[in-house]
């Protein structure tokens, strides 16, 4: 009897060695004469378990991990095929707290398919959301989207629906759809396992957005660091087209959709949407100025609807089972589920999806376990790179969109980097100049200069030099890039900043006595 | 890569992918793929194949990090230097690359082994420090030792 086992080729099974322990089990069961057949699945998220090997057997996929090459003799000593006492072994995988206690609905299937089979993704709800969207008329598919309460969840929280309803009622020949999956920002990568892990997905959320708003040409801005996405979303729209789900006839429909997949170049700020579509029309990734509104005026002058990755994998599960069952899940306006991404300092990291509402110390702890190093939490920097650093003060701020805003904190793209009591957050809040000063567009100059001004403002208060006098500065530099900047990535870089300042401020050599000044 | 046949590769490139629309990028990352870099001699081709000034087409290969102006050592090393990677060490990593290799950030290794290069996150950030090999190999959980073990690897693979 074939025995099925799983090893990921998510790049961060990758990354710990995946290839090396797929090869070893290959070759394994060859010198034992056992018949096995290797799937390279995506990854559940349970990263500090990676290489996580799963076994299927009759009672469910049963779990080992993190399993390296050199654990694979011991396994098959112990005859893991069919027995669950190595030492590796967690049970069966759906059991592990931290996946049995999610609400996987936009990851229903990461780590359960092969990311590149097309029947494996048919026979998990694959393509419903996209046979249901034929039988509907166009506004109907964004009234449904809208009544989902689903918001861009590639930083902003912008409605969606709203956004589509806006293309599908702009006037034009040619619309397009644009997906960003520039994820940019640290410690997120959400958008990285969707490309990876279950690129179909994508491709159907892609092409409902299509036909929802009147568009027959989507493009996926992919981030150059991300060559296995890039390499997954290829082979997943060669074999789309080639099964008639993209092309100029969609599943008979008379629909044309048709993707590409483009490389971006190392670019943090063609991430915004408008540098984003200067980058695919073969220019400098420089912000444009809006209005016009990218949904009026986008891609090569045309209406253009641009989603986040996370955005557009949440419509086919909307289209196929309603938006009540969406809209059902979450708290106050952030209606459905979050995948958030536990990173950076972290004993458990991984991707943790549930509905808005828990608190940032649930996730942290709960899901967490606390730090890697096994130190204290002192800070969480949340939502990238443009996000505040909360102290354990805010620990208790309820996942939820404003929730978050009420405290000056974004929950943006959900990830959450996590640093114990070692951190510097003078060096943290330097950084953060320095990283906008890299990556600026160049246009606005509380962006381009303010940032370069902010690092030596910064460098000054640490070695003491006329501290408060620097620190006054600095706030006005804050105060000039929040209301000066065109976009958030010199309107937003005081977060960290400022967050920094305010919460640490003895990191700054500044006494706490003078906390609040 | 083979000097004589860059422009070559670079006129074959710019036919195959002139006609997309924005083809800046797609070529350009096609002749860095194919040649290690953008050679100076790419920027004419390029400019004449899709109506564009030199100065144009130049300031599109200088804006952006990934794309490079000159050869690259055999290896390309990207280390992550964003925040998730620095909660768990990566500038001491970062530091130990610099002083083991013996070049900085932006630099080749003397014997033209490695380019050193800082990354902004990989996408890997539950498990950092990262690093990503010529745009293909990732590795995560890094710590010096593995970091000098796969140098070591790729060296020996030469
Ligand atoms: C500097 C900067 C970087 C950004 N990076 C990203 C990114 O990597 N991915 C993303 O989806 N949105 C990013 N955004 C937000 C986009 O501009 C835009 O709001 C989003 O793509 C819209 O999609 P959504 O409504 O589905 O979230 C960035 C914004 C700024 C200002
Ligand atoms: S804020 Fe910075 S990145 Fe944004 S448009 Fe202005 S200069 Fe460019
Ligand atoms: S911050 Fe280093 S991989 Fe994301």
């Amino acid at each position: 009897m074939t025995i099925t086992v799983f090893v990921p080729r998510d790049s961060t099974a990758l990354a710990l060695g995946a290839e090396s322990v797929a090869a070893a089990i290959v070759s394994e069961a060859a010198r034992r004469g056992l018949d096995v057949n290797v799937v390279r699945n995506g990854s559940r998220g349970l990263f500090w378990l990676e290489p996580l090997v799963e076994v299927a057997s009759p009672q469910g996929r049963i779990a080992f991990g993190p399993v390296t090459a050199a654990d694979v003799a011991s396994l098959f000593e112990a005859e893991f095929l069919t027995k669950p006492t190595h030492a590796l072994c967690l049970g069966p995988t759906e059991e592990i707290p931290y996946l049995k206690q999610q609400q996987r609905l936009t990851f229903a299937r990461v780590g359960i398919i092969d990311p590149l089979s097309i029947d494996d993704y048919l026979a998990h709800e694959g393509y419903l959301g996209l046979k249901a969207a034929l039988s509907l008329t166009p506004a109907q598919i964004v009234q449904i989207v809208t009544d989902s309460g689903l918001r861009g969840r590639g930083g902003a929280a912008f409605p969606t629906g709203i956004k589509w309803k806006t293309v599908l009622g702009a006037a034009g020949d040619q619309k397009y759809v644009v997906c960003n999956a520039d994820e940019g920002d640290s410690g997120t990568f959400s958008d990285r396992m969707v490309m990876e892990d279950d690129p179909f997905m994508l491709i159907e959320g892609m092409t409902i957005a299509g036909i929802g708003v009147g568009a027959d040409r989507g493009y996926i801005y992919v981030r150059s660091e991300y060559p296995h996405a890039f390499a997954a979303l290829n082979d997943a729209i060669a074999t789309a087209t080639a099964q008639g789900y993209l092309g100029d006839n969609i599943l008979g429909s008379g629909k044309a959709f048709h993707l590409e997949a483009r490389k971006a170049a190392g670019a943090y700020v063609c991430g915004e949407e408008t540098a984003m579509l200067e980058s695919l029309e073969g220019k400098r990734g420089i912000v444009r100025a809006k209005p016009p509104l990218p949904a009026i005026i986008g891609l090569f002058g045309k209406p253009t609807v641009i989603n986040n990755v996370i955005s557009l994998a949440a419509v086919p599960l909307i289209l196929a089972r309603g938006a009540a069952f969406y809209r059902d899940c979450g708290i106050g306006r952030s209606r459905g589920t979050l995948p958030f991404q536990l990173a950076g300092n972290i004993r458990y990291g991984g991707l943790v999806e549930i509905a808005f509402g828990p608190t940032l110390r649930q996730l942290l702890y709960d899901f967490g376990g606390g730090t890697h190093s096994g130190r204290n939490i002192r800070a969480v920097q949340v939502g990238g790179p443009l996000g505040a650093y909360m102290p354990e003060s805010q620990f208790d701020t309820i996942l939820d969109y404003e929730a978050f805003a009420a405290v000056g904190a974004v929950l943006g793209h959900g990830g959450l980097v996590v640093f114990d009591d070692s951190v510097d957050m003078a060096k943290q809040a330097r950084y953060a100049m320095e990283f906008c000063a890299l990556e600026s567009c160049g246009k606005c100059t509380p962006c381009r200069i303010g940032s370069t001004r902010g690092v030596e403002v910064i460098d000054r208060i640490v070695a003491g030099k006329e501290r408060p006098k620097q620190v006054h500065l600095l706030r006005d530099l804050c105060d000039t890039m929040l209301s000066g900047s065109l976009c958030a990535m010199g309107g937003m870089t005081p977060y960290p900043v400022l967050s920094a300042l305010n919460h640490f401020p003895e990191d700054f050599g500044i006494a706490v006595e003078a906390k609040a000044a | 890569m083979a000097e004589a046949s860059g422009i070559e590769t670079i006129k074959a490139v710019v036919e195959a992918k002139k006609s997309l629309p924005g083809a800046l990028l797609p070529i350009l990352h096609d002749i860095q793929d194919a040649l290690g870099h953008v050679p100076s001699e790419a920027v004419p081709v390029i400019a004449a194949a899709l109506n564009l000034s030199r100065a144009e087409v130049h300031g599109v290969i200088s804006y952006y990090h990934h794309f490079r102006q000159h050869p690259a050592g055999h290896h390309v090393l990207r280390v992550c230097r964003a925040e998730a990677c620095q909660s768990l060490g990566s500038e001491a990593l970062a530091d130990h690359a610099k002083a083991t290799l013996g070049c900085d950030f932006h630099e080749t290794t003397a014997d033209g082994s490695f380019t050193l290069e800082p990354a902004y996150c990989l996408g890997q950030c539950a498990c950092g420090p990262a690093m990503l090999i010529d745009d293909s190999e990732v590795h995560a959980r890094l710590t010096p030792e593995k970091f000098d073990a796969i140098v070591a690897a790729k060296r020996g693979a030469e």
